[in-house]
């Protein structure tokens, strides 16, 4: 399974500025609310995150040790 | 398509025009779309229109002259962002690109100044937008000449990194930026540097740490 951005519902006002700034069309505008699908092409640009106004989307590092 | 009141009432440059003069600004506005990537405006360039981002959003950047990218803002519905080079009659400061697909409402120099004349208001309200451009600036610049951010950002990630044992905390740029007292900007540029230096590697959700002691260096100078 593939680690995916995470979208905070409560604050998303569905401008859909991340839709048109994903490369791999990892989200949608479902019922006026913006989905997030697994893909695989994902690569973390963190385009979503840069894009969004209101801070609603998170692409968080988890930071690890090489020998860890 | 036909130029929206409703946006052009959300522009900041038309914040308090009454109905006839917003609709008196809609007839000397024109649109233009420009596709996801395209580059709208380069450094050096002169430019006789200043445009509105009326959907979509667009980077302004700067570019060293060993191809290193500064990113300066995003620019998001409402707002303008090439007013400078209209205001001093001097080539663009810096380049804008387009993050998303965009729609623009240009507006040409000569008509901008008419309309200036014609309604003082919008000085008043173009006073207000650059000012705050300004302090946005201002700020960019304290974080990029005197503090040693590179070493607060090693700090963060040697504070949670996870030992093995228990994962680290999960962090995004924007988070360790305001841990750092900084912009995610330059966040993204120290992660960038650190993974030149061969000190970590980004592998998509993962900062991995591949020399503690050049981080611990790094760190030391925070």
């Amino acid at each position: 399974m593939s680690e995916m951005p995470v979208i905070d519902q409560e604050r998303c006002n569905g401008c859909g500025l991340c839709i048109s700034v994903c490369t791999c069309q990892a989200l949608l505008m479902i019922n006026n609310i913006i989905t997030i699908i697994e893909k695989e092409e994902c690569t973390w640009c963190t385009q979503c995150e840069v894009v969004c106004p209101t801070g609603a989307i998170a692409c968080p590092f988890e930071i690890v040790f090489s020998n860890s | 398509m036909a130029i929206q009141l409703e946006v052009i009432k959300s522009i900041p440059y038309f914040s308090g025009l009454s109905p006839n003069e917003l609709d008196s600004i809609r007839e000397l506005v024109f649109e233009k779309t420009v596709e996801q990537g395209e580059i709208i405006l380069l450094e050096g360039e002169l430019t006789e229109t200043l445009f509105f981002i009326a959907s979509g959003a667009v980077k302004v950047f700067k570019t060293s002259t060993d191809g290193k990218e500064q990113i300066l803002s995003i620019v998001r519905p409402g707002e303008s962002f090439n007013d400078v080079p209209i205001f001093d009659n001097s080539p663009n400061p810096t380049s804008a690109q387009a993050m998303t697909p965009v729609v623009l409402y240009g507006l040409k120099k000569n008509q901008l100044k008419d309309a200036v004349q014609k309604h003082p208001q919008i000085a008043l309200n173009i006073i207000k937008v650059l000012a705050e451009r300004v302090r946005q600036l201002m700020s960019l610049v304290e974080d990029l000449s005197f503090k040693h951010v590179i070493g607060r950002v090693a700090k963060i990630l040697l504070e949670h990194a996870g030992d093995g044992a228990t994962p680290g905390l999960r962090l995004t740029q924007q988070e360790m930026a305001a841990m750092a007292g900084t912009v995610r900007e330059v966040v993204a540029r120290s992660l960038k540097t650190l993974e030149e230096e061969g000190v970590i590697d980004l592998n998509r959700h993962r900062i991995i740490i591949n020399d503690k002691k050049a981080l611990e260096a790094t760190a030391a100078y925070s």
